[in-house]
C-alpha cells in the first residue's frame, strides 16, 4: 500500500468507507440465520458459548461508542462515523444472540454498566485510539474464535464480522493519521 | 561400570534431557514483546478494569475465578487452578481444552515464544490499585 490512502482528505475517506461496509442481510445470510443452519451445530452447547463471548464484547463496543458519541470531543464527519460504527456493533449483537438462542442457549444481556477510561477521554483523538483499541482487539478475538466453532456456517459469520471489525479498525487508525493497514496479517 | 551405576547414570542423563526438554518447551519470555501480544486480549480484558472478562493486574498468584465481583463460569471458579507462569502457558495455549467449560472463546496463544512474552508481560504489570 502506498500513502495514498492515508492522504486523502478525511471527508471523502470516510465516505469512502462507508459505502464499504457489510449489510446486515449479508451477515445474517453468512449465518444462516432463518434457517435450521445454526441449530445443527455438531456441538451447539459449545458454539454458543463461544458466540456469547463475542456477543458480550459486541455489547460493550457498542456501549463504549455511546459514550464517545456522547462525549462531545467527535466533530463532523468523525461523529457520524462512530454512529455508523456503533449501528455495525448493534447488527452483530442482534445477529449473535438470534443464533445463540436459535441453539438452545441464553444470550447474554448487556451489563447494567461498563467501567470506561472515561478520565483518560479528553479530545477526539483520545476517543478515536480507545475506540481503534477495542475494534483492534475485536478483530483478534474473533480471529481466536474463527477455528473453534464445531460448525463452519458460524466460523463464516464470525469472519464476517471480523472482516467488518478491521474495517472499523483501518479508519480509525486513518482518522488519527496513522497508516491504516501497518501489516499484512491480523495477529 | 557396575549395572547400578548404569542405572544411576542413565536415571540423569533421562533427567537432564527432561530439564533440556522442558526449557526448550517453555521459551524465556520478554515482557517488551509481550505488550504487543496482550493487545489480542484486549477485545476482552485489561489490566485495570473488568470488562467482559476479568482485570488481569495482580494475576500470578490469584486463584482462578478469584477476582472480587465478576461473574465467572463456574468451570474456571471450581478449575483449582492458581495463576502461575506453568498454569498460564497451559492455559494460554488452548483455553478451552484447559478448561472445558470456561467462557473464554479463544483458540489460544499458539506460538510459545508469544505465550512466553505474554506471560512475562502479565508477571510485570503493576499491582492492581484497590
Amino acid at each position: 500500500m502506498t500513502d495514498t490512502t492515508v492522504l486523502l482528505p478525511r471527508r471523502s475517506f470516510f465516505a469512502a468507507a462507508g459505502r464499504t461496509t457489510l449489510s446486515a442481510g449479508a451477515v445474517m445470510l453468512l449465518a444462516g440465520c432463518g434457517t435450521r443452519q445454526a441449530a445443527m451445530a455438531a456441538d451447539p452447547s459449545a458454539d454458543a458459548n463461544i458466540l456469547n463471548s463475542a456477543l458480550g464484547a459486541e455489547q460493550e463496543a457498542i456501549a463504549a461508542y455511546q459514550v464517545g458519541a456522547e462525549s462531545g470531543l467527535l466533530s463532523q464527519p468523525v461523529l457520524d462515523l462512530a454512529v455508523q460504527f456503533q449501528g455495525h456493533h448493534k447488527e452483530h449483537a442482534d445477529v449473535l444472540a438470534k443464533i445463540v438462542r436459535d441453539l438452545g442457549g441464553q444470550a447474554v444481556e448487556p451489563l447494567a454498566s461498563y467501567d470506561f477510561p472515561t478520565d483518560q477521554l479528553k479530545s477526539e483523538a483520545d476517543v478515536l485510539r480507545f475506540a481503534a483499541g477495542l475494534e483492534k482487539g475485536a478483530v483478534s478475538a474473533y480471529l481466536g474464535a474463527v477455528p473453534l466453532f464445531a460448525e463452519r456456517e458460524l466460523a463464516k459469520a464470525a469472519a464476517s464480522i471480523l472482516g467488518d471489525e478491521a474495517m472499523h479498525w483501518a479508519v480509525l487508525r486513518c482518522a488519527l493519521g496513522e497508516n491504516p493497514v501497518p501489516v499484512a496479517f491480523v495477529s | 561400570m557396575t549395572s547400578g551405576k548404569a542405572s544411576l547414570a542413565a536415571a540423569v542423563l533421562l533427567a537432564l534431557l527432561a530439564v533440556t526438554a522442558a526449557a526448550a518447551a517453555a521459551p524465556l519470555g520478554d515482557a517488551a514483546p509481550g505488550v504487543a501480544i496482550y493487545e489480542r486480549c484486549q477485545a476482552c480484558h485489561s489490566l485495570e478494569r473488568n470488562r467482559t472478562g476479568p482485570k488481569h493486574c495482580g494475576l500470578l498468584g490469584r486463584p482462578a475465578g478469584g477476582v472480587a465481583g465478576f461473574s465467572y463460569s463456574a468451570a474456571l471458579r471450581d478449575s483449582g487452578i492458581v495463576w502461575s507462569k506453568e498454569s498460564l502457558e497451559r492455559f494460554l495455549e488452548a483455553p478451552l481444552t484447559a478448561v472445558p467449560g470456561t467462557r473464554m472463546g479463544y483458540a489460544g496463544v499458539k506460538d510459545p515464544q508469544e505465550r512466553a512474552d505474554l506471560i512475562a508481560f502479565l508477571a510485570a504489570a503493576a499491582p492492581c490499585k484497590d
